[in-house]
């Protein structure tokens, strides 16, 4: 098993006739994802590589299909109105991994998206993986085993660099995802973590924070009363200058709050092992199984 | 992105906020000019991205357009916090009977615009949150329909007692709203919202931060930019395209991704180093941007060696590799490079990088290693 995707997730992919959505769309199918549509309006009618059909609205695909994931490669100026759009022809999983997209467009289009019962995975990320079943989004899949340990990180490279270590030592994964690296986010720690919690096939969970934000704060919390499967956390950015955005969106300590410490310590507090840096990551688990 | 005062008041005037006179002035010529038509009796302001700025000197109280003019001649050209004040706001100085605070921020928890106000104003909210939570009223708005009225009159007669004077400050929190949305800001604060001895409710000093994200689409806002304001080399990096933040350190630092660079510093200070900078150059791997970035690292004369750590996902190995030769016919490094390696591309790059004389590791941990004890004078 696996969260949130595996071989049932019928994939429509927007913007799939542009330079990043052709790409990715490509690298999904040959890892074997269910690529079933594409959308770019005013290419609808035309077929993506042959094989996969192109509509002109995510509605439109879903009807033709049964598409029941979203995935978004449009540029930020359009990738909210692309969610709005994925919400309305009743996607169940919508993950956007376009950057750039304004935190106050993100506060009008998180409660239509929950409203209309579709989770939100991004945007800002690199999408999910669950290895050996299924790929949305950019990680790439021939670092990625499968496996029994779940990952939840709000990083893209650094994540990579966290399931390098696992696969390169003979941890593979049941689903890594990547929650992105923006302040308003759809899915974050608490919902991964829970998910992960209740899935068969997940023995131990690696968290991927930075600084910015009391989420993984909060995921401590919940963790500590909510997860009995072990959990090993990281936080990027110990050297991070207060008052700067270090790249993320999301990743900035605001007066004496959201740093590297202070989420440290509350994974301490609530038992959850934390790596000092990424090679960690397999001794502690080691420890912890 | 964060604006100057002066620009913030504009915008607040513009939104139809009460913001008492008062105008920006680039040359001790024109602060006098200003005072005098001010009426002598002003305050003069250095316009700077720094906190701290009266403690700094760059808040001045003049009673007269003379000594307004002296004022100005001395902030202007003063460092603060390593930003050279360009220009100076020059404003009459209000009787104030009271002080609050009104402010607007994107609230990550709740994920909605927070409104938050306190009758305890002229101080840093974080200090009034800290010392006296109490003082202080949040209210998350649903951004659907905007701040209702009554909404904003509650919060208003947590400031005021006086109906006027709470209908007054409920008017200027909706049009601080509108103006928050319209402008695209992250944080939009009046601190103080004075009440005047007659009795009137005006926005004294304001803090406007726009959101990047909001830039593309509002080009007006965008204008607003002050170069000089912001470091050099970061101001170069972000015409490359790349997100650079200067630090305080010797090993420079050219990584893909943010959450990979801001481990990869950590990692720096862990075995014993210090980083110099962040340095993402993002997703797409265009050799030109690992030019660029190697110009800016080797500019900074603190630096005393250079680390790349790439972990190829849409970056190509092969695309840094070049990029790195590339630079190093360009200008010379001065000092060692030590370079991580892996993921998409990976051997093709080692293979440029061979070539040109360059050798590359594939783990994070001996990379970072061999470029502390690089930048420390020792052979790894």
């Amino acid at each position: 098993m696996s969260i949130f995707i595996d071989k049932s997730t019928r994939l429509v992919v927007q913007g799939i006739t542009g330079r990043d959505g052709s790409f990715h769309a490509k690298q999904m199918i040959a890892y074997g994802t269910q690529v079933v549509a594409g959308v770019t309006p005013g290419k609808g009618g035309q077929q993506f590589e042959g094989s996969v059909p192109v509509f002109n609205t995510v509605a439109e695909a879903v009807r033709a299909t049964e598409a029941n994931t979203a995935v978004i490669y449009v540029p930020a100026a359009v990738a909210a109105s692309a969610i709005f759009e994925a919400a309305d022809a009743s996607i169940a999983l919508i993950v956007c991994i376009t950057e750039g997209i304004p935190v106050l467009d993100m506060t009008k289009v998180l409660p239509y998206v929950r409203e209309r019962g579709a989770r939100l995975v991004g945007p800002n990320c690199p999408g999910l993986i669950s290895p050996g079943q299924s790929k949305v989004g950019i990680i790439p899949g021939n670092i990625c085993k499968p496996g029994r340990i779940g990952i939840v990180s709000r990083s893209g490279t650094l994540t990579y660099e966290i399931i390098h270590q696992l696969s390169t030592q003979g941890f593979g994964q049941s689903t890594c995802v990547g929650i992105g690296g923006d302040p308003l986010i759809g899915t974050n720690f608490i919902h991964c973590l829970a998910a992960f919690e209740a899935d068969v096939e997940t023995d131990a969970i690696v968290m991927v924070g930075e600084i910015g934000g009391t989420d993984e704060q909060e995921a401590a919390e919940f963790a500590k009363e909510n997860v009995k499967k072990p959990v090993v956390g990281f936080i990027a950015g110990q050297t991070a200058p207060p008052g700067r955005r270090m790249g993320h969106a999301g990743a900035i300590i605001s007066g004496s709050s959201g740093t590297a410490a202070e989420k440290m310590a509350a994974f301490e507090q609530a038992g959850i092992a934390v790596m000092k840096r990424p090679a960690d990551v397999v001794p502690l688990l080691k420890e912890k199984l | 992105m964060n604006l100057h005062e002066y620009q913030a008041r504009d915008i607040l005037r513009r939104h139809g906020i009460p913001v008492p006179p008062g105008d920006v002035a680039a040359t001790p010529a024109e602060a006098r000019a200003l005072a005098e038509r001010l009426g002598g009796k002003v305050v003069v302001k250095a316009q700077v991205h720094a906190g701290g700025r009266g403690k700094a000197g760059g808040v001045k109280l003049a009673n007269s357009a003379a000594e307004a003019e002296t004022h100005a001649r001395a902030i202007i050209g003063m460092k603060i916090k390593g930003l050279t004040v360009q220009k100076v706001l020059i404003a009459p100085t209000a009787e104030i009977a009271s002080e609050s605070y009104v402010g607007l921020i994107v609230d990550r928890a709740s994920q909605r615009p927070v409104l938050m106000v306190s009758p305890a104003g002229g101080i840093d909210i974080e200090e009034v949150a800290a010392r006296t939570p109490e003082k202080i009223q949040r209210l998350p708005v649903d951004p659907r329909y905007g701040l209702l009225p009554h909404q904003a009159l509650s919060l208003g007669f947590f400031l005021y007692r006086d109906l006027k004077q709470a209908r007054a400050a409920a008017d200027i929190m909706q049009k601080l709203y509108t103006a928050a949305y319209s402008v695209g800001a992250s944080l939009a604060e009046i601190n103080p919202l004075v009440t005047t001895p007659d009795g009137s409710v005006q926005a004294l000093d304001a803090k406007i931060s726009i959101d990047d994200n909001e830039l593309e689409r509002r080009p007006d806002i965008a204008a607003l930019r002050d170069l000089s304001a912001e470091a050099p080399e970061e101001v170069a990096a972000r015409a490359a395209g790349l997100t650079f933040i200067k630090l305080d350190g010797f090993v420079g630092c050219c990584v893909n991704g943010a959450g990979l660079a801001m481990a990869t510093m950590d990692l720096v200070k862990y075995y014993g180093g210090d980083p110099a900078n962040f340095l993402d150059i993002g997703g797409s791997s265009n050799p030109q941007k690992v030019v660029a970035a190697l110009r800016i690292i080797t500019g900074d004369p603190h630096v005393k060696s250079i680390l790349f750590n790439i972990f190829g996902g849409i970056t190509r190995g092969d695309d840094v590799a070049n990029g790195i030769v590339q630079a190093t016919r360009e200008f010379p490094l001065k000092v060692p490079i030590v370079i991580r390696l892996t993921g998409t591309n990976e051997r093709e790059g080692i293979e440029i990088l061979k070539r040109a004389g360059f050798s590359a590791l594939s783990d994070m941990d001996e990379a970072v290693k061999q470029a502390v004890a690089a930048a420390k004078g020792k052979v790894a």
